[in-house]
């Protein structure tokens, strides 16, 4: 076995989340990744630690306490002003081999997974994808499998250890990395028994973020880390970066869609205006049946079926739709199906993953309020 | 010049997924596809092909089958083909492939004015990181996602998609870019393409090739060495049949609107 | 039997996978409008060009893709599945234009035709079908006179495919009129020479994206170099060229048979009527079953006709069993099709109304199912 400087596994400790920022601003995953790297942190008797790049960038990182950070590297450098792959990954990887943290996280954002694999590759350790799950301690790992996967119990009890190289090895201090693969029809829980640090990087959106508490921001302890890094030493230059000022979706690709029926008949401007505004709370776009679209209340653009365009968003809501077959042709692969259909016997339901039984023009705008106040929540 | 494009044979995830009583995936039950992000990568060499006149080389790392996928790469206009394969490298995580195929590429050569495709990633672990970890092995710059190439002799100008826009990013040859599906639309094969892919060459690099190329450390390659290990697999509880919900109110909708951030989809 | 051993190789199976998804793509989504509008999908063969789809089993010193002919009866067959009319463009532009060109012409005029006609620059057709002469195409009206370095042609052609649309015709006229079938010649005529002028497009039942027209000669010029194949010796060429180009329409019928049919097993699998899917219907299973196996005995008899013409051994007979058999099963699979669908299968909602329409002409064109009778039962000496 060769040796690598990464296998003496009891010299790593803390747990480290790579704080992305764009134009001078955190990325909302960030704290995300604080708070669940503070609960890790806790699990392993460790602290959890913010690791900022950027050109003055200071003024970002007391905001990371406030989410559970105990601490906030920080890296400054015109040489970080724009995301290089090169810049980050020498930082980045300097930082990791003279402080020897125990796990590292990364957004998985295209940046992030952009970084994550060239730091994990230069340090010679693994790097598990795009997780929607991270567990350290045994028995909070095994509540999670009982509750979100098929496995039988006593599969689930017996999880002690791996095979690594021909040897049992205990994985109860191993981070255990949960992900989707294949489409999201497997998950698959991933470990790194043999070197250091472990290192993910975990889909926005999922972890759960902490309140933010300014007690724990004061006492958050910034350290500015030397940034050995040349101009020669980056291979290539960003020339600009665009914002897209809006981003436009069509149907097929589109990852929520509110759909109208001929349901919307009675007050077709309120229907459309209604069905608009839930498909904006949603960040979607509006589609319709066939039947919307031969009334000339939508174009022809908008439709969905077997005529119309094969859809398959996050979520789909059929709004006042009966779901006849050449309609279903078209929705129902989506991912949620929600129904909002006066007619309880309505084919729709059948489909639907939520059928709610009423009047869309009542049911619509209860519903956008209520998606909007529990994205707030979150 | 020469581009080498690194593809990969996976199984079909769009259509049915089986799943075995075990957890793992029923792949005998499974089509396979030349994954679509890779078709990409090769429809952007092809195109350099067609301007520039430069050669276009596809590797692929698979077990023998995966030749076919090669013969179809052939068959739409690449010139030859590298199928890396061998027992030893079977069940390599991203890390252990990427260190395999970047050998790999070691040693068909890349220098200066050459460049590296990959597709962003595949549909089997939707990981993205053969691409960068192949550029990092090979101390080659990378850029990710690009939906743009401009070549200008050894400058490569690249639009780097980001969630919310894109980063225009320029860089010298030899680098490692990886494509995705904005980038082209895919050149169907041709019938005159079909008719002489099997005369185009076609090398298998296995094992005894390959390991004593710098790049391989014969620790951490296949399923054994790979720095990552599964600990467990498994399915997600099935779908329930759809849910009424009772009402039509203000409850009713927070209800609803509770169980769809519980799922992470709103 | 070599013929019959079209068990597919790697190679076919690409070629298939390639058309497939070609035809899913580029074909599909413009059938229901070329037909509802009457027109040429001339996209779809430029798309087809870049392909080497126009010349798929002539070899590459003309031009041609180099393949064989059962990859070219594969092409027309997935194209069909989804649109009838695609199939018969590359039907006529392949088996009646650059096949008597690349069989009977001089090397002066392979070498001046087929480079062209397979790379897709020019559309090909053929006419032989006259008003007074159909199925009897003995009794051609349309004269070739020699008049020193050309003939003269004058007279008219019907109902020829592609005609709108192509650049090069293989047409036939009486150069002895007093010698029957015996005082036919073959010519090619190019669109542009003088005298030659194309009628208006047919309004037809199906096949609509299809050019249909008369073909008009008056005084029309055509060099003496552009006589296809010897003087007097045209009819035996056409019924020569008529036998490849059945086995180009069996693939034709073949395809629209067998799309009917997918689309048909998808629908039975969602519609819902008394609580059961249509699929679990017996009737359903049953009417499914035997659609395809008539499909899969049409198949082997195109593909067996494909494979003979390939390695050049007889197969008049064989084309003539194999247009019958996939002609009249695509009629009956399609109407069968339509009355599993019920209601929405009248309507052009769904595909299967087209199809219905597209199938009938296969039992009328390039010889009808009685003509295809007739060669059989000669072929057996029963006269």
């Amino acid at each position: 076995m060769a040796t690598f400087n990464n296998t003496d596994l009891a010299a790593f400790k803390d747990v480290w989340v790579f704080c992305e920022q764009r134009q001078g601003k955190l990325m909302p995953t960030d704290f995300e990744l604080i708070s669940e790297g503070r609960k890790l942190a806790d699990e392993l008797g460790v602290q959890v630690c913010g690791l900022l790049l950027g050109d003055g960038v200071d003024g970002l990182a007391r905001e990371l306490g406030g989410y559970g950070a105990d601490k906030v590297y920080v890296c400054n450098s015109p040489l970080l002003k724009d995301y290089t792959t090169d810049g980050y990954a020498k930082v980045v990887c300097d930082a990791v081999e003279s402080r020897k943290p125990e796990v590292v996280l990364f957004g998985a954002s295209t940046l992030g997974r952009d970084l994550g694999p060239r730091c994990a590759a230069r340090l010679h350790t693994g790097l598990c994808a795009d997780c929607t799950h991270l567990d350290v301690d045994m028995p909070i790992y095994k509540d999670f499998l009982r509750e979100n996967s098929t496995l039988p119990s006593e599969r689930i009890e017996g999880v002690k250890t791996a095979k690594v190289l021909g040897q049992d090895h205990d994985v109860s201090r191993d981070l255990k990395m949960t992900r989707p693969a294949f489409g999201g029809h497997l998950m698959a829980s991933i470990i790194c028994p043999r070197f250091r640090p472990a290192m993910a990087t975990v889909r926005p959106g999922v972890m759960k973020k902490a309140p933010f508490d300014q007690k724990k921001a004061d006492a958050c302890q910034i350290v500015a880390l030397d940034v050995a890094l040349t101009r020669e030493e980056i291979h290539t230059e960003v020339l600009e970066t665009v914002k897209a000022a809006k981003k436009l979706v069509d149907l097929i690709g589109a990852d929520y869609i509110v759909s109208v029926g001929r349901g919307i008949g009675k007050d077709v401007e309120k229907g459309l205006k209604l069905a608009e505004d839930l498909a904006a709370e949603l960040g979607g776009v509006v589609g319709g049946s066939r039947a919307v679209v031969d009334a000339g209340w939508l174009s022809a653009d908008h439709q969905v079926g077997q005529t119309g365009k094969t859809v398959h968003p996050k979520i789909y809501v059929a709004l006042g739709i009966s779901g006849a077959i050449q309609h279903k042709a078209g929705m129902q692969d989506s991912e949620c199906i929600i129904a909002v259909n006066k007619t309880p016997t309505a084919p729709i339901f059948e489909i639907a993953d939520y059928g709610i039984c009423g009047d869309l023009f009542k049911v619509t705008p209860l519903l956008t309020d209520a998606i909007r106040a529990a994205k707030a929540a979150k | 010049m020469k581009i080498i494009v690194c593809v990969k044979q996976v199984p079909d995830t769009s259509g049915k997924v089986a799943v075995n009583p075990d957890g793992t995936l029923n792949r005998a039950s499974m089509q396979t596809i030349t994954n679509p992000d890779d078709l990409n990568a090769v429809e952007a060499a092809l195109a350099l092909k067609d301007t520039t006149g430069c050669q276009v080389v596809v590797v692929s790392m698979g077990p023998p089958p995966a030749e076919g996928m090669l013969r179809e790469v052939l068959a739409r206009g690449a010139d030859e083909a590298y199928l890396v394969s061998a027992r030893e490298f079977g069940g390599s995580d991203t890390f252990a492939t990427s260190q395999i195929i970047a050998a790999a590429i070691h040693r068909i050569g890349v220098g200066e004015g050459d460049i590296v495709l990959c597709g962003r990633q595949a549909i089997d672990g939707d990981t993205a990181q053969v691409g960068p970890q192949i550029a990092e092995k090979l101390h080659i710059p990378q850029v990710s996602y690009v939906a743009d190439i401009q070549m200008d002799g050894s400058t490569v100008t690249c639009k780097r998609i980001l969630e919310d826009g894109y980063m225009t990013v320029r860089t010298q040859t030899p680098c490692l870019l990886t494509c995705i599906k904005e980038l082209n639309t895919p050149r169907y094969m041709s019938v005159p393409g079909i008719v002489g892919c099997y005369d185009k060459p076609l090398t298998v690099l296995n094992y005894e090739a390959l390991k004593d190329e710098p790049l391989i450390e014969v620790d951490t390659i296949g399923l054994a060495g790979s720095p990552t290990n599964i600990l467990t697999s498994f399915t997600p509880p099935q779908k329930g049949a759809g849910m009424m919900l009772e009402g039509d109110g203000k409850e009713t909708c927070e209800k609803l609107a509770g169980l769809l951030a519980d799922k992470h989809i709103i | 039997m070599p013929y019959t051993d079209f068990a597919l190789d790697r190679q076919h199976e690409m070629l298939r996978s390639m058309y497939r998804e070609f035809a899913e793509t580029e074909v599909k989504p413009l059938a229901a409008e070329i037909d509802e509008t009457e027109r040429f999908p001339m996209e779809t063969v430029e798309k087809m060009a870049k392909l080497g789809m126009m010349g798929i089993y002539f070899p590459k010193e003309y031009g041609g893709a180099g393949a064989d002919v059962l990859a070219y009866v594969m092409a027309i067959e997935e194209l069909s599945k989804v649109c009838g009319t695609t199939g018969v463009v590359l039907s006529g532009h392949t088996s009646l234009c650059c096949a008597p060109i690349f069989e009977n012409g001089t090397e002066e005029q392979k070498k001046k035709y087929l480079p062209r006609l397979c790379s897709g620059e020019w559309i090909g057709a053929f006419g032989l079908t006259e008003p007074n002469a159909g199925t009897d195409a003995s009794g051609q009206q349309t004269t070739a006179v020699l008049d020193g370095d050309h003939y003269v042609l004058n007279g008219s052609k019907i109902f020829i495919t592609n005609a709108g649309v192509a650049n090069v015709f293989v047409v036939f006229a009486m150069t002895d009129p007093s010698q029957g079938n015996h005082g036919i010649s073959a010519f090619i005529v190019e669109r542009t020479f003088p005298g030659f002028s194309v009628g208006k497009p047919e309004k037809k039942m199906g096949i609509r994206g299809s050019s249909t027209c008369e073909l008009i000669f008056e005084d029309c010029i055509v060099p003496k170099e552009n006589l296809l194949g010897r003087e007097n010796k045209g009819f035996k060429l056409a019924m020569c060229t008529l036998d490849g180009g059945r086995i180009g329409i069996a693939a034709q019928a073949l395809g629209i048979g067998e799309g009917a049919l997918d689309e048909t097993i998808a629908y039975t699998k969602e519609r819902v009527q008394f609580h059961r899917r249509l699929s679990q219907f017996q009737n359903t299973q049953f009417q499914i079953a035997d659609m395809a196996a008539h499909l899969q005995a049409a198949q082997y008899l195109v593909y067996a006709a494909a494979c003979k013409k390939g390695q050049h051994l007889p197969y008049s007979a064989d084309a003539a069993m194999a247009k019958l058999v996939a002609a009249e099963t695509a009629s009956d699979v399609t109407r069968r099709c339509v009355q599993l669908f019920g209601g929405y299968g009248y309507t052009r909602e769904y595909p299967v109304e087209r199809m219905m329409r597209d199938a009938k002409i296969t039992e009328i064109y390039e010889g009808t199912s009685e003509v295809m009778r007739m060669v059989i039962a000669s072929s057996l000496k029963v006269n």
